[in-house]
């Protein structure tokens, strides 16, 4: 009975020698950690709003914000609520980040490609692009592109027309423009969609040619069908205003793109994309030098070598990263307010000066941001398992 | 080993956030948002009053190159500063923008602003600040180029003005515009630097904010006599420190250093004269310099406390003219800012 119970009973040496108790343990003191701090910063948080005499709640959000916003994707008006006014905030900082990630794709994967150019020329471009831009603080890049470049474009009475389609001065850029919103929305719906429509077929083509050997005529004409059929409701379908010059400066009709979105939208542009071409030139040289040997050793030229072989196994390399720059460009969205962008961080900091509730918009605009970033992380976590290897 | 190091770490972590908890505990009492005097102590025990200025605007508070501050504002600070601690110059100054300047104080990084802040209900109620009283009266304003061919608001119609962020002339140019049904696009810079040179390269037409400041910033401009003030007042902008709510002690202080440079204006007590007064027998300026009675010191201050200020600061008058006034290259007439015998605004309560 004692020799039993001896060796069930507690006994201290042993456990503390035990790694399985040590691996509970940490946790549990981890957890211990993070609590305290935790509450110790949100109990004194709520200690010095008590002694401020002011209640933690959003109820202020209704209040008409009483200011008025430059630019709007939604209807706005200064007697219009505070919520209302950071969504216009939101719809702003939303234009910023679309066009500047579809933009920045664009550019960067050029720059990085251009790197690996046999021409010279091309070839020092880029390098000296990346090392230029990448190494400037973005605040700085902004004021450039904001009083330096657009800033110096001449006032609306000497504007700067481009082949009578566009006009430049100093308060913004004019561009065509379908006549309304839902034309506009529904042009790039189509777009969207045919190039969605474009990419199966191709696949689809491809497939038939690799299977058979011949044939994907039929998907060849489908292919240039969807084309014409695109061309045509871009064309005449989204019924085109064209910017006009008025007689003494100014301009009617067309987009009015603000200079404070095209210099925020050009530098975000810009800068990101020297990260992306790094991204896109360590991918292209991740891919074993043997695997442009064997497709060059078929007789295939360098531009199909790296369109078909070499950039979608480059892919794999490149995708995981390109998350953490998208996700960079929308958080430096923020600093288009200093160049008088009224995104969502600029309408945030005049609505915590005016209501005097730095606490709650601070976790209103954290949880947009967070809530942001994980949206482009699930698409480009989709877009990683299509990149993937596949083992068969 | 490693992990006994981990452990260790993770003990001293939580060892230190308890320490933490009991010594800002601590401080968040002598930090004194709460107890009467609490921020007085403070200042007091530091031997330094920390004062929020601007300090991008002539007149009022500027830094030279050699980084010594001037102004009417910064003249406020040291007028507390010489009452409380009786060195005019015993002043930390930080330059705080618009958007920083209210958290900055009711966080306790700043004692006071002194920072062409203007006094609204909601500020004074749902922001949580005490207005000590104004130092300035001043309405909004609009500065345009002078071959702009704009005379009145109604000429903004479809054009550009800049305006500073987390300020109210930002709201008083909204409300005025919507009144008068012009669509106009307003241009929110964050720093008044950013937005004065905006305005200046021609992005906007109008530059939107106190008349004070605009006369002051338009001698900054590259060409000062190609911009010209509107004949319009958009509001009512009356200027002065400010404290934080709940500290009624601190606030008693500030507000009553404020209001000694305009009565000793008004008793015609200046620096150049104050030693004079010495022995008066007119019982008012006696009890005010502290010869008589304890005003001083039931407020926690040295009893001569206006006798500092006077001496180092100057009465109100002298400290207007200097900085903005006569003296100044400003020339601002007195205006709404001279004392109520005449004619102004300028009122002190009785000290007694």
């Amino acid at each position: 009975m004692a020799h039993d119970s001896g060796s069930r009973s507690f006994n201290l040496k042993v456990m503390l020698r035990d790694e399985r108790f040590w691996k509970i343990a940490f946790q549990v003191i981890t957890l211990v950690v993070v609590f305290l701090l935790l509450s110790f910063f949100l109990s004194n948080l709520n200690r010095n709003l008590i002694q401020m005499g002011r209640a933690f709640g959003f109820s202020f959000l209704r209040n008409p914000a009483g200011f008025s916003i430059g630019e709007s994707l939604i209807r706005y008006r200064p007697n219009d609520p505070y919520w209302r006014a950071l969504t216009v905030g939101l719809g702003n900082t939303l234009t910023l980040v679309a066009a500047g990630i579809a933009l920045t794709t664009l550019l960067g994967t050029a720059a990085g490609v251009a790197s690996f150019s046999k021409n010279w020329l091309v070839h020092k471009i880029s390098r000296a692009y990346v090392g230029l831009v990448r190494n400037i603080p973005l605040l700085l890049q902004l004021f450039f592109w904001y009083f330096a470049i657009f800033g110096m474009l001449p006032n609306p009475a000497n504007q700067i027309g481009v082949l009578g389609l566009a006009f430049l001065n100093n308060r913004g850029v004019y561009i065509p423009w379908a006549s309304s919103a839902v034309l506009a929305v529904l042009g790039i719906a189509a777009t969207v969609g045919a190039a969605i429509a474009a990419f199966y077929l191709w696949q689809w083509r491809t497939k038939i040619r690799i299977e058979t050997g011949v044939g994907g005529q039929k998907q060849s004409i489908a292919l240039a069908v969807l084309g014409l059929v695109w061309l045509a409701i871009i064309v005449f379908g989204m019924n085109w205003t064209i910017p006009e010059g008025i007689e003494g400066g100014g301009v009617t009709g067309g987009l009015r793109l603000s200079r404070e979105y095209v210099a925020a939208l050009t530098a975000l542009v810009f800068y990101t994309s020297a990260f992306v071409a790094e991204i896109v030139r360590a991918g292209i040289q991740s891919v074993s030098k043997g695997q442009w040997e064997a497709a060059r050793s078929l007789g295939l030229h360098a531009g199909i070598v790296m369109r078909l072989v070499v950039f979608p196994q480059a892919l794999r390399v490149i995708i995981p990263p390109m998350n953490s720059e998208y996700m960079n460009l929308t958080k430096n969205t923020s600093l288009a307010f200093a160049i008088a962008f009224p995104e969502m961080y600029s309408v945030s900091t005049t609505t915590y000066n005016q209501t005097g509730r730095p606490v709650e918009v601070f976790v209103v605009l954290m949880a947009t941001y967070l809530i942001l970033c994980l949206l482009i992380t699930l698409v480009m976590n989709q877009f990683n398992r299509a990149v993937q290897f596949k083992e068969r | 080993m490693r992990k006994w190091g981990l452990l260790a770490a993770a003990l001293g972590l939580t060892l230190a956030a308890c320490g933490g908890e009991t010594t800002t505990t601590a401080g968040g009492d002598g930090g004194g948002t709460a107890t009467a005097g609490g921020r007085l102590d403070v200042v007091k025990n530091r031997g330094q009053l920390i004062c929020g200025v601007d300090g991008g605007i002539p007149g009022f508070s500027f830094v030279d190159e050699s980084g010594t501050y001037s102004g009417l504002d910064v003249d406020v600070c040291k007028a507390v500063a010489a009452a409380v601690l009786g060195d005019a110059e015993a002043v930390e100054y930080r330059r705080l923008d618009s958007t920083e300047r209210f958290t900055a104080l009711s966080g306790g990084e700043v004692d006071m602003l002194s920072r062409n802040t203007t006094w609204t209900i909601s500020r004074d109620t749902s922001v949580g600040l005490e207005f000590a009283p104004t130092t300035f009266f001043d309405g909004q304003g609009m500065l345009v180029r002078a071959d702009s061919g704009i005379e009145t608001l109604e000429d903004f119609a479809g054009q550009a003005v800049c305006v500073e962020t987390g300020t109210t002339t930002e709201l008083n140019l909204t409300d005025q515009m919507r009144q008068l049904g012009v669509e106009f696009e307003p241009v929110v810079f964050q720093d008044a630097d950013a937005a004065y040179a905006a305005y200046d390269e021609g992005r906007c037409e109008g530059m939107t904010s106190d008349k004070s400041q605009l006369v002051a910033r338009r001698s900054t401009l590259p060409n000062p006599d190609e911009h010209v003030l509107l004949e319009v007042t958009m509001s009512k902008e009356p200027l002065g420190p400010v404290t934080t709510n709940n500290d009624s002690g601190w606030f008693d202080v500030v507000k009553w250093v404020t209001y000694g440079l305009i009565q000793a204006e008004e008793f015609g007590i200046t620096s150049e004269n104050v030693g004079t007064f010495e022995g008066t027998e007119n019982p008012d300026i006696a009890r005010f310099l502290g010869q008589e009675g304890t005003l001083g010191t039931d407020m926690g201050l040295p009893n001569d406390f206006m006798v500092q200020v006077i001496t180092q600061v100057g009465n109100y008058g002298e400290v207007y003219e200097r900085n903005v006034g006569a003296d100044s290259e400003f020339a601002l007439e007195r205006g709404q800012n001279a004392l109520w015998s005449e004619g102004g605004l300028m009122y002190s309560p009785p000290f007694r």
